[in-house]
């Protein structure tokens, strides 16, 4: 097995109602069910506050606001174990996103056994 | 000594994908199966002179070639740890002997066509591999197919490389439910790679035979190993009809000669034949895919006799078909040129003048052409040496830039 990170791009705007969040929270229980469904398994995640709360820094210089300025901000991420990019891909299909979609990334073996 | 380098040079071009895909279920990883491959077609120069031209090529190179494989991961182990495991299913050859000369060696070149074709991958990146890791081609000879520098593309290949590696693009044939996607991105690289040669996108000719031969090989090979597949025999029955027309499309000065004008006795009728045959099967069966569709109406322009006498309704009513399974704006052109013929220029006029708005097609040199012709044929020569003027601006292949050229010339006579 191999862990990917699938990293969330969201439109901000598409959680701006409780009913919007509690919805949200839902996909998200069911998603992670359908993980473990495939095989696959959750070895971590987070979900983020708005890029309205990010402070970025460039060298020493200190400013307000996210990295990059996108319509769709980086929102939350999961780190799963699969046994490919095949079964990655499958797992991060389900994987909600408000608005917008996800990206799925190898994460680096750096262990050297 | 002439007849081992033959016999090598004919074994590279029949089996690199045959001995490079066995290999790479051994090495575990693409790049190090490529070398040991090369290895062994370098070593089969001097063992083929001192024992002879072996029995079966393809056997004596793949246990050449995993022999290097094992070797490799001998003197590596720590390598082979950090290898990412391709092959899903761990069977084992026997490590220590050779194989031996009549052992089945299970055929793994659908894997290695699926995995250069994963979706992960981008488009150029697809076909980039498919040549050199399936048909064998040196970086050099696609970067000049394409028309890149050799650097670019060999960067190209390396990239791609490492991200099957690193993201563990899988070493298999895709399940039947993701088949049809899969094999149409399949499909579309072996496309790709005979239109770039069928009409080759710049430069002084309008074919490049080299290309339009791989792509042949690739999709006899893969209508070999899934002889059911409708779509492969759809694009096989494709390549085939428009390769029949190829000695055609050019006049001896290498000038472009459009379909109305090409001399229908000198197509290869045993290509048209063969070509004809694999579009009925492709079609039987529930609804054609589009290849089977495009293959069904080159048929109709190969069966017809002149083309007045081509059945214009049936074509137009095939792209109507198309259209459905594949809604392209340049499917749509396509069609338009069919109505043209069917209906009169005026009629399709109104259709091509829909498309004119489509950013899919701003760069498409055939539309404004298409445009051109009909305007022409309406007799409005003034708004068709303008559309000329418009396709000219756009058209990179040198035969077509002259085709426009004299039409240009045409319609200006046709004003003065």
């Amino acid at each position: 097995m191999a862990q990917y990170m699938i990293l969330i791009y969201e439109t901000e705007d598409s959680y701006s109602s409780p009913e919007d969040w509690q919805r949200a929270m839902q996909e998200h229980g069911r998603f992670t069910e359908q993980v473990v469904e495939l095989g696959g398994k959750i070895v971590g995640g987070e979900a983020l506050e708005p890029t309205a709360t990010a402070t970025t820094i460039r060298g020493d210089v200190v400013t307000d606001g996210p990295f990059v300025e996108t319509k769709e901000a980086l929102g939350g991420f999961y780190i799963v174990e699969a046994r490919d990019l095949d079964h990655a891909l499958t797992i991060a299909k389900l994987c909600p996103a408000g608005g917008g979609g996800v990206e799925v990334r190898p994460v680096m073996d750096v262990s050297g056994d | 000594m002439p007849d081992v380098r033959e016999a090598v040079a004919e074994a590279h071009r029949r089996e690199w994908a045959f001995v490079l895909a066995a290999t790479v279920r051994v090495a575990g990883d693409v790049d190090l199966a490529e070398e040991c491959v090369q290895d062994a077609y370098v070593a089969a120069l001097d063992a083929w002179a001192r024992d002879g031209v072996p029995r079966r090529p393809g056997a004596w190179l793949t246990t050449a070639a995993r022999r290097r494989a094992l070797d490799a991961h001998r003197r590596d182990r720590t390598l082979r740890a950090k290898l990412p495991l391709l092959v899903e299913s761990a069977e084992q050859l026997p490590p220590e002997a050779a194989l031996p000369d009549d052992e089945v060696i299970p055929d793994d070149r659908l894997r290695l066509v699926f995995t250069c074709c994963h979706p992960a991958l981008a488009r150029e990146a697809q076909v980039a591999l498919t040549l050199r890791l399936v048909c064998g081609l040196t970086t050099a000879e696609i970067a000049a197919a394409f028309l890149v520098q050799e650097p670019t593309l060999a960067a190209r290949l390396t990239r791609a490389k490492k991200k099957i590696a690193a993201a563990r693009i899988p070493y298999r044939v895709p399940e039947a439910a993701e088949l049809p996607d899969r094999l149409d991105a399949v499909l579309t690289v072996v496309h790709l790679v005979f239109t770039t040669g069928h009409t080759a996108p710049t430069g002084d000719s309008v074919v490049r035979v080299d290309l339009v031969e791989r792509s042949q090989e690739l999709a006899r090979m893969l209508h070999r190993l899934m002889p059911d597949e409708r779509e492969v025999r759809g694009l096989l029955a494709l390549l085939l009809l428009g390769e029949a027309r190829r000695p055609t499309r050019t006049d001896a000065a290498g000038r472009l000669v459009l379909l109305a004008d090409q001399d229908r006795d000198a197509w290869d009728g045993r290509l048209v034949d063969e070509g004809r045959a694999l579009v009925v099967d492709a079609l039987r069966g529930g609804r054609p895919g589009r290849f089977a569709l495009q293959a069904a109406i080159a048929a109709l322009h190969a069966e017809a006799p002149s083309y007045e006498e081509t059945d214009w309704s049936q074509v137009v009513k095939l792209y109507d078909e198309l259209l459905r399974v594949w809604p392209s704006p340049v499917v749509a052109l396509n069609r338009a040129a069919a109505v043209a013929e069917a209906a009169g220029p005026a009629a399709a006029l109104v259709e091509v003048d829909a498309l004119a708005g489509d950013p899919r097609l701003a760069a498409y040199h055939y539309l404004p052409a298409t445009r051109a012709d009909l305007l022409r044929r309406l007799g409005r020569y003034g708004d068709a040496a303008q559309a000329y003027r418009d396709a000219l601006a756009l058209v990179r292949n040198d035969a077509e830039r002259d085709f426009l050229r004299r039409r240009l010339g045409e319609v200006g006579a046709g004003l003065a």
